[in-house]
């Protein structure tokens, strides 16, 4: 198992007044994103578990993707992983944080 | 998440993840879900396998209201380890039960969506099963009502299976199945002449909604939706049979009477044509409307557990 | 211990415990004059639908007093015929049984002395109150090579994980860090003394299953969690 974790500053906030979201399965090729409102408003933070070590470099560039798309200020997002592809994880984020917005 | 496309068509519950199906289930915006993601309450095995662990452990728990009244809930998330029962997974079932014992005027419903006991963590799930059983015993004399749902893509097998018909009573789809040991199981014991576990066809009649129905294992059978579901549930709880010893000797007698009925039977087929179903090669393929008419004509005795 | 053994430990005053097709049948006599009745699984028999109706008669049938689950049995029969049938209902349904019997005060003991796996576990020595076992019982959910090829570990893998944790290879000792086993008996005392002490000592119906597994460290979580889920259930709205 490999343990990732990345922090960023946000432009602003989240929207919503939601506190906590959850999305996806741990099944293979899935993943679930657990989204808490927890950090300071331009704050945020990415954390991942998961099975398939070596892929530090693709975590961390889906990561950034998605924190420059979404500005999720304030949110920690937590992931367990089943084996997700980048282009899964940035769906699963992006639901995620529609969710915690309040968003239909 | 639905996007549009899904809101066209009528929402299956095989394809729903347990968290839809709650949300569908009980009235919009009645749920509380206890020991939820953000308690982190994993799995302290899974690890030993090197594979990844789910937040709730893959069964959610908690308190809504069906129709207005209050109940207690366990849904079973069947994708995540196959639906199958670990410690924590168990354990959070366990506790449900055991508050309805103490409140009995809480009734329970069960979505089942399970392969059984959680291999990684057998002797713990197998655990689990076990006090579950005597948990839904306790509740069940108690006076309360235990409703088990069964509909999802992995079954109710194994142990599930066990605890199933522990419950007041059972609603099933054509997808579902219940069965203890499992088509391939069954292959590897008894060889493939006696059940080749590639013949869906053959598993469905033997393990599917539709038999259980019609034998007599399940209370109701209904469309695979969640609006289906709910009004069945709502019945269900209505009419739902208590336990006790005479119960338990009600039971023991129209069980022999089906092993004294059907105990030489080859095939489902021949269950069904000794309940009087003339084409039993069509019922596979009949819809809910022409199965359930032509099975209220013959289906086996109505549960009483 | 043969069964005739174990038999003639328990109940040196007498038995009419009958043998049929790998099942126990009857009742035996403390030495106070108590009547036990004694229901079994023997020589690793598999528990289909016929032998689970068998047993579940015999226990609604049996008056009042304890009842002695002996336990030798192999997995539930897995065959086309006893899944058609309903297997499911049929293991419930003996669970079912002894569960009542117990809650309705008749103490149900299981002793453990051979094999048992899966759903014959489940309907017959863990639908007990109190699970006794003899050194040389071998319980088991999963044989070790079924679990390689399910799971597409090999067998040494499993073999080498399974020397960290007891949680999912089969064993007496596993069994019992699970919480599952309550006590160990003494095949080279009296038997009949073993289960009078047991019995006199009387328990409530709680069960203890999960605070034995938290306390022999075999289940950190189980006994917690289902206390905390019961504790969230009853508070009010």
């Amino acid at each position: 198992m490999e343990s990732l974790s990345y922090r960023h500053t946000t432009p602003r906030a989240a929207a919503g007044a939601k506190s906590s979201a959850i999305i996806g399965v741990v099944a293979s090729g899935n993943l679930e994103v657990l989204v808490e409102r927890v950090l300071p408003p331009t704050s945020c933070e990415i954390d991942i578990r998961t099975s398939i070590t070596g892929f530090g470099d693709v975590w961390q560039a889906v990561v950034g993707d998605f924190v420059t798309k979404a500005s999720p200020g304030g949110l920690r997002l937590s992931i367990n992983d089943g084996g997700a592809r980048p282009d899964t994880v940035l769906l699963r984020l992006a639901q995620a944080v529609r969710l915690i917005e309040g968003a239909p | 998440m639905i996007d549009r496309a899904d809101m066209m068509l009528p929402p299956s519950w095989y394809e729903a993840s347990a968290r839809r199906r709650l949300a569908a289930l009980l009235d919009p915006g009645s749920f509380t879900e206890f020991l939820g993601p953000e308690a982190r309450e994993t799995s302290p095995h899974l690890g030993i396998f090197d594979l990844p662990v789910q937040f709730d452990d893959g069964i959610i728990v908690g308190k809504g209201r069906l129709d207005g009244s209050r109940v207690l809930v366990a849904a079973q998330e069947g994708r995540f380890m196959g639906g199958a029962f670990g410690e924590v997974h168990g354990a959070k079932l366990t506790g449900i039960l055991r508050a309805a014992r103490d409140n009995p005027a809480l009734p329970v419903l069960i979505l089942f969506d399970t392969g059984g006991v959680r291999l990684q963590e057998a002797n713990a799930g197998e655990m689990a099963i076990a006090e579950i059983i005597r948990a839904a015993v306790e509740a069940r004399l108690a006076g309360a009502k235990i409703i088990g749902l069964i509909g999802g893509r992995a079954g109710c097998y194994g142990g599930g299976g066990i605890v199933a018909a522990c419950c007041s009573a059972l609603a099933v789809t054509e997808q579902g199945r219940i069965s203890v040991s499992g088509p391939e199981v069954i292959e590897t014991n008894r060889g493939v002449e006696e059940f080749d576990s590639r013949d869906r066809p053959l598993v469905w009649r033997t393990m599917g909604g539709k038999h259980r129905y019609l034998l007599g294992s399940a209370a109701a059978f209904v469309e695979d939706t969640p609006a289906a579901f709910r009004a069945k549930a709502v019945e269900l709880l209505a009419a739902a049979p208590g336990l006790s010893l005479d119960t338990l000797r009600a039971e023991q007698a129209r069980l022999a009477e089906r092993l004294r009925r059907f105990g030489h039977a080859k095939d489902a087929v021949d269950i069904w044509q000794a309940l009087g179903i003339n084409d039993a090669a069509a019922l596979p393929g009949l819809e809910t409307e022409d199965f359930l008419a032509l099975a209220q004509k013959v289906r086996a005795g109505e549960v009483r557990r | 211990m043969t069964i005739d053994a174990i038999l003639a430990s328990l109940f040196p005053g007498g038995h009419d415990v009958g043998r049929a097709d790998g099942l126990l049948m009857g009742s035996g006599r403390m030495e106070d004059g108590g009547a036990v009745t004694v229901i079994g699984v023997i020589d690793h028999t598999a528990l289909g639908v016929d032998e689970a109706l068998a047993l579940s008669a015999h226990v609604l049938g049996s008056g009042t007093g304890p009842i002695l689950v002996l336990v030798d049995s192999a997995s539930q029969r897995m065959s086309k015929r006893d899944e058609l049938l309903g297997l499911n209902e049929f293991l419930a349904h003996l669970a079912k049984c002894l569960v009542v019997a117990d809650l309705n005060g008749r103490l149900t003991v299981g002793l453990l002395y051979g094999r048992s796996a899966a759903g014959a576990f489940i309907a017959t020595a863990l639908a007990t109150r109190v699970l006794v076992a003899l050194p040389g019982a071998e319980p088991t959910v999963m044989d070790l090579p079924s679990m390689a090829r399910v799971t597409k570990l090999s067998l040494e893998t499993l073999e080498a994980k399974a020397k960290s944790t007891p949680v999912f290879a089969p064993g007496l000792d596993n069994l019992a860090a699970m919480g599952a086993v309550h006590e160990m008996w003494d095949p080279h005392l009296p038997l009949s003394a073993q289960l009078a002490t047991l019995l006199a000592r009387g328990t409530d119906t709680t069960d203890r299953r999960g605070r034995l597994g938290a306390e022999r460290a075999g289940r950190p979580k189980a006994a917690a969690i289902a206390e905390r889920v019961h504790a969230l259930a009853l508070e009010d709205d």
